[in-house]
């Protein structure tokens, strides 16, 4: 039983990983986008389009990268290199990110995702780990795009504070000033996170249209992508954390729909509310208790402009 | 090679200009979509024009989609000078309709003259009290605002569909949904063919710009907005300035919701925004949080909406177009922004060894 609700929440976590991380790459290059939602958008509806013009798994993730990569670039042109204002061309993405979705996604309302996608993210249980008793069925029995999901997490861990390029990244992040004088790119840098973070919004986007509903509706995210920007504030935009972020919301995606099985009469509309209202009370808990470890990067949603120093 | 220099202050007419640039590239960016579909642009923005302008009908159709936005972009103004990011009118939209549906549903034989400002008291407050909750943390203890407010939307577009589905449900509507159609009595009257929430609008931005300009509180917000640390040098109450201005700021978003629940929908349902409080935010910041272009700009953009869903029937494409442009409008007017304040100088022949 609660094997089985947290397998569940694994699945319904893995969006929300996918675009946390991509976000926490965006922040540690010092920038802030709001665009999360539009972006996760962009993807899913690409994504989803790609898989029902071609039925091709690859071609749907690549296009939901793309899709993602493509409004990340916009983000990253207007606020790095014409330094534009963060906070609205975030906003302004997210706008333009639903527009673009359901725009696409007119006239996809009810298609279902081909059968060889569907059969290609089928579960697949891991050989011996699956074996392993409670977490095996938890962690290790799904479809390879949330193993895909544990890979990028634990890769960008690595990524961060175990090589150089990480490095690097935190000290764009931390002090972009003194990064650019001791010759990092930090034109390079930026746009290179951006764009990551683009893709792997996208992505995630992808999981929603092509594994998780996996039908085309309007606004697909429900928000997922406003809330992965506040559960990096959770992650104290550490990759590893995440793993308990994102499946901790995957559980309140999913505990409304669990509770009406054992006749629990609340409305499922307050439950449905729930992920809203926590990501609410931990943002006033982090705010509260601001230690030294959760501050984001200093250099988070300020532009900058080498002349100036 | 190339070199970007500050540049001091830009005339207004040159800024004005850049804009129009920015606007008309847009146009044009959208026209490449338009073409990839089949259509001819030219043809599709001239029955954008018919289609917002075209007749009496349609121009009445536009000014009252223009009454919203006007609104919720001064409430929105009013906290983004403040460089508080309030994204949450759509919520203290939802509210405020709320509030004064509670009052017209709970007291449908009131005459008009005591049911309607009860019911704009309770759009007020039921936008104020929402908006009030994020500010209170931001002011206590920083909390990120845009993203509270943000969910607070979800929260309260929950809210109303519990309420729809649930203690509010109209019994006539034979299973249906949707929460019972307001008396006559709360409806709001109509003025020179159009529902009073135009001269309500004007009123309110001329209270703004007076509120902004002219008072010290007004002046206090501005301060708040250039440095939060230069305020509280000079002694002025910034929490207590961040509290009043963001109730403020959702009053009148709450408003909005009461004007649409009365005046455009008759009732409370899911649907009541109809989106203005994100359109809000893109019309506030291109009027440059100014409350006279706010009109302009709304009108602009009420136009773009009403036109696009005419262009809708007559070309088959889809009113999500509207949101489209208005993306591509905010991205280019954001980027034209940058030419205001730099100047990019060419060098023929660098000097060689300096870079």
């Amino acid at each position: 039983m609660l094997a089985s609700f947290l397998h569940a929440a694994v699945i319904a976590g893995t969006p929300l990983s996918f675009a946390i991380l991509g976000e926490i790459l965006t922040e540690r290059a010092g920038k802030l986008n709001l665009g999360v939602e539009g972006l996760m958008l962009m993807g899913a509806v690409i994504g989803f389009k790609t898989a029902l013009l071609t039925s091709n798994p690859f071609l749907a993730l690549c296009g939901a990268a793309l899709a993602g990569a493509a409004g990340a670039l916009i983000f990253a042109f207007l606020t790095v290199t014409l330094r534009s204002n963060q906070v609205v061309t975030g906003l302004a993405l997210t706008i333009f990110g639903t527009g673009f979705a359901s725009f696409v996604g007119q006239g996809l309302a009810g298609f279902v995702t081909p059968e060889q996608v569907k059969s290609f993210f089928h579960p697949l249980p891991l050989p011996l780990l699956s074996r392993i008793p409670f977490l095996g069925e938890v962690l290790f029995d799904h479809s390879i795009f949330v193993y895909a999901g544990y890979l990028v997490v634990i890769a960008a861990y690595f990524y961060l504070y175990k090589t150089r390029f990480g490095l690097n990244l935190r000290a764009v992040g931390e002090n972009t000033a003194a990064a650019d004088a001791a010759g990092i790119n930090i034109t390079k840098y930026k746009f290179v996170h951006i764009l990551a973070g683009g893709i792997l919004a996208g992505l995630g986007g992808a999981f929603l249209s092509l594994v998780y509903v996996p039908t085309w509706q309007d606004n697909i995210t429900t928000g997922r992508g406003w809330i992965a920007v506040a559960l990096v504030i959770f992650c104290k935009w550490n990759p590893i954390r995440i793993f308990i972020g994102a499946f901790l919301f995957g559980g309140l995606d999913i505990i409304g729909f669990r509770l009406q099985g054992l006749n629990i009469h609340i409305s499922q509309y307050f439950f449905d509310m729930l992920p809203y209202i926590v990501t609410v009370l931990i943002l006033i808990m982090m705010s509260v208790k601001d230690s030294k470890e959760s501050s984001p990067p200093a250099e988070l949603g300020r532009p900058y402009f080498r002349e100036d120093k | 090679m190339i070199q970007i220099v500050k540049k001091g202050e830009t005339s207004k007419k040159k800024k004005i200009l850049i804009h129009i640039s920015a606007l008309f590239f847009a146009l044009l960016t959208a026209s490449l979509f338009i073409l990839l579909m089949g259509h001819s642009p030219l043809k599709v923005y001239l029955s954008m024009i018919q289609g917002a302008f075209g007749t009496s009908y349609r121009l009445s159709e536009t000014i009252v989609k223009t009454i919203p936005l006007v609104i919720t972009s001064l409430g929105i103004a009013l906290a983004f000078r403040m460089k508080f990011w309030n994204i949450g009118a759509e919520g203290q939209i939802i509210m405020g309709a709320f509030g004064a549906s509670w009052f017209a549903l709970s007291y449908p034989h009131l005459p008009s003259w005591i049911l309607l400002p009860l019911m704009a008291l309770g759009g007020l407050i039921g936008g104020g009290l929402w908006a009030l909750i994020p500010a209170f943390f931001r002011a206590r203890f920083r909390t990120n605002e845009t993203i509270f407010t943000l969910m607070l939307n979800y929260i309260a577009l929950k809210w109303i569909t519990y309420l729809q589905n649930g203690p509010w449900k109209d019994p006539g509507a034979l299973g249906f949904p949707k929460i019972p159609n307001f008396h006559e009595h709360a409806v709001l009257p109509r003025l020179f063919g159009i529902h009073i929430g135009w001269l309500i609008a004007l009123i309110l931005v001329a209270l703004s710009a007076l509120f902004i300009n002219r008072t010290k509180k007004g002046y206090e917000i501005q301060v708040i907005g250039e440095s939060e640390n230069t305020a509280r040098y000079a002694g002025i109450n910034v929490p207590g300035t961040i509290l009043t201005t963001i109730f403020l700021s959702g009053a009148l978003c709450g408003l909005t919701g009461m004007i649409e629940a009365s005046a455009i929908n008759k009732t409370l349902s899911v649907e009541i925004t109809g989106g203005v409080g994100y359109t809000a935010i893109i019309t506030a910041w291109l009027a440059n949080l100014k409350e006279p272009l706010i009109i302009v700009v709304s009108f602009l953009f009420a136009a773009m909406i009403q036109g696009s869903s005419y262009i809708q029937m007559a070309f088959q494409i889809p009113q999500s177009a509207a949101e489209i442009l208005q993306g591509l409008i905010l991205f280019f007017v954001l980027g034209s922004e940058f030419f205001i304040r730099y100047r990019i100088h060419i060098r023929r022949n660098p000097v060689k060894g300096v870079s």
